[in-house]
């Protein structure tokens, strides 16, 4: 499956590297490598999400059921622990937030974030969530350099603590080429507070949170490439008969 | 079963149609790759027609539903994430083995005398399905779904005096709205299909009556043996349904490929804007059409000069209009006395390079952002685009042709 993922990856990236990816602009983001088969990372994701996000932000596209049937979650510890709006385990993830009150608020009304990996990329999540820093001259005292005067407060504060300067995301050299991780977490060189959690364990909760939102995005992307191999090899098949039975008719035409 | 296929016969000619369309139908020996993209086409209507049936069973053409009909589909139907992307890989799939198709025509002059009006039935069916593919892309209603019809639409507006009613009257109101959604569901389900169908029976039919060109451009009816049957002809059933079977089984794991690996093909077949719903009061940054479009949207931004007292956007719209109208004269541009490129002379070997060049390069201007460097490669680029057919007359005609052989040289 990789194998195949990686060669049409390499050709595809060749044809479209020209422009299509890089027009998004703006700024240079850190890498991060999803891995939807990574069921411990995507519930951990899923706690932090439903615990840090949730309030604001639905996923109302998708169904709570469904989310534990992936990642492995019992339906009754799920409906136990990461339901807090006392909606059936078949229901759609809403939350109660009322849309125009927090347009009243922040400016502009939480995002769903169903699809947002799919609209932002998963390196532009991994970057923003780790880009916020202290900014006096913003309502909520803190700027973000993935999504400059963000309206969102910096929500993880009491886990990452708050980077006194601008954090230095999008640093190439700091991702290693092969493995795509990040070798150097200390994006920020000056802290205004401490959070309970050091840089190192921090990146790692936004990488499950980011997997979590990128499982989001594409639910059946695992299944999809799972079932993709064995379409593929059966077509292959087809072609080799179709092939002989080719052969066998032209062979008397000249 | 001969007795029941007699019984009908008596009352409908399948067999008199059977023997025409495809046991006594006479196809040249000597089709080569180029000749799989007809009935690679056929393949993607029907893909087209069968996923486009089961997902109106779970989609809701309506503004306030359709976004998250779509992610229902996707999320909770049963195979309905493979239903969408069958159809949305689909259209971009149709379009790959159009151009193809077109490229083919091109190159082998299969639209020359006596193919004319085969060439016009299959340039219908290029504008129909661009039409059906535009008002397709309106329906999941995401931002570029709504932006680009709000783009596309407006440009009607450029028609001097006409051009605001004409634009409020396609869109059924003052902007794009769930009425515009409404009617072109209606025509992308119904409507257009219909014609689609008509429009590819027609011309197959056309087809069969003067014969299939090939790549020699050589006329196998001219050179027939005892029974009648062209000496470089063979029945196109089974030898090129079974021919055919070996394209289908390429293009199906190219197809299956992008389905099951790469569904937005990195933007291209799904743009990243469309996965948030329409919103009236947020224009994206940059709105670029789907990338079968893109030559000719990259044509329109690339008229920036203002004549005649009308406005350049007028023009623009002019110049794109006419890109794709010159397609319909082709045959009378082309004074050629051979058909096929491999005799033809040099000057028309080039000048279909060139033509390729700028429909490419254009193609991929009209993905990217303008800026002045590339509009002026775009102005460039649609020069050449049109010089390829303006000059057709007097190159073909002046240019010396090599001698056509009497059979088909494989």
């Amino acid at each position: 499956m990789s194998l195949i993922r990686r060669v049409f990856a390499v050709g595809l990236m060749a044809i479209l590297s020209a422009g299509v990816l890089a027009e998004e602009g703006g700024a240079a983001l850190d890498t991060m490598a999803a891995d939807h088969t990574n069921k411990e990372s995507l519930q951990r994701g899923a706690t932090l999400f439903t615990n840090y996000c949730m309030a604001c932000h639905s996923l109302e596209y998708a169904r709570y059921k469904r989310v534990a049937d992936d990642l492995g979650i019992p339906s009754d510890i799920y409906k136990e622990n990461l339901i807090f709006t006392g909606a059936e385990i078949g229901e759609l993830m809403k939350n109660s937030m009322n849309p125009e009150q927090a347009a009243n608020w922040f400016g502009n009304a939480p995002p769903d974030l169903t699809l947002e990996s799919r609209l932002r990329g998963d390196d532009w999540i991994y970057s923003y969530l780790r880009g916020f820093y202290k900014d006096e001259s913003r309502p909520m005292g803190i700027n973000n350099v993935v999504f400059p005067n963000v309206g969102m407060p910096h929500v993880l504060l009491q886990l990452q603590g708050l980077c006194a300067v601008e954090p230095a995301i999008g640093h190439r050299e700091s991702v290693d080429p092969l493995s795509g991780n990040i070798k150097n977490q200390d994006v920020c060189t000056k802290w205004a507070s401490k959070g309970s959690m050091t840089a190192a364990e921090y990146d790692s909760a936004i990488y499950d949170l980011t997997n979590f939102l990128s499982y989001m995005g594409d639910p059946i992307k695992v299944e999809r490439e799972r079932l993709g191999m064995f379409v593929l090899i059966f077509i292959a098949i087809f072609f080799i008969f179709a092939y002989l039975l080719n052969r066998e008719y032209w062979k008397d035409v000249h | 079963m001969q007795k029941l296929i007699s019984w009908i016969d008596q009352r409908l000619p399948v067999v008199d149609a059977w023997n025409k369309h495809l046991s006594q139908y006479y196809a040249p020996k000597n089709f080569n790759v180029w000749y799989f993209f007809g009935s690679l086409a056929m393949l993607v209507l029907v893909n087209q027609l069968v996923t486009g049936i089961w997902l109106t069973m779970s989609y809701n053409p309506t503004a306030e539903g359709a976004f998250s009909s779509i992610e229902y589909i996707m999320r909770d139907v049963q195979w309905g994430w493979l239903l969408r992307y069958l159809h949305s890989t689909g259209a971009s799939a149709f379009f790959v083995v159009v151009y193809l198709h077109m490229f083919r025509g091109l190159m082998y002059g299969s639209y020359q005398k006596p193919r004319e009006l085969i060439w016009l039935f299959g340039m219908l069916i290029y504008l129909v399905l661009m039409a059906e593919a535009f008002m397709g892309y309106l329906l999941p209603w995401g931002q570029m779904s709504y932006w680009g019809a709000q783009v596309i639409v407006n440009l009607f507006g450029a028609i001097p005096v006409i051009g605001d009613d004409l634009s409020l009257w396609i869109r059924g109101d003052y902007l794009v709205s769930g009425i515009t959604l409404n009617r072109f569901f209606a025509l992308h389900v119904i409507a257009l299909p219909i014609v689609l169908l008509g429009l590819v029976v027609l011309h197959i039919l056309a087809l069969h009556e003067v014969g299939s060109n090939n790549p020699d451009g050589i006329d196998i009816k001219k050179n027939k043996d005892e029974n009648g049957v062209p000496k470089d002809g063979i029945p196109f059933h089974p030898y090129y349904t079974v021919h055919d079977l070996l394209g289908v089984g390429v293009f199906l794991f190219v197809f299956c490929v992008v389905i099951f690996f790469f569904p937005e093909m990195g933007g291209l077949f799904l743009e990243k804007a469309n996965f948030e719903p329409a919103n009236n009061l947020k224009t994206p940054a940059h709105i670029a059409p789907v990338w079968y479009f893109t030559p000719f949207y990259a044509m329109l931004r690339a008229v920036k000069v203002d004549l005649f007292g009308l406005d350049a956007k007028f023009w623009g719209v002019v110049v794109m209009g006419l890109a794709i109208a010159i397609l319909f004269v082709l045959p009378w541009l082309d004074r050629s006395p051979v058909r096929s490129m491999r005799y033809k002379g040099w000057i028309s070997k080039i000048a279909l390079a060139i033509f390729v060049i700028s429909f490419i390069v254009l193609g991929y201007l009209g993905i990217q952002p303008p800026s002045p460097g590339r509009t002026a490669v775009a102005q460039i680029m649609t020069v050449l685009y049109f010089l390829y057919f303006i000059l057709m007359p007097f190159y073909t005609r002046m240019e010396k042709t090599k001698p056509v052989p009497e059979r088909v040289t494989g």
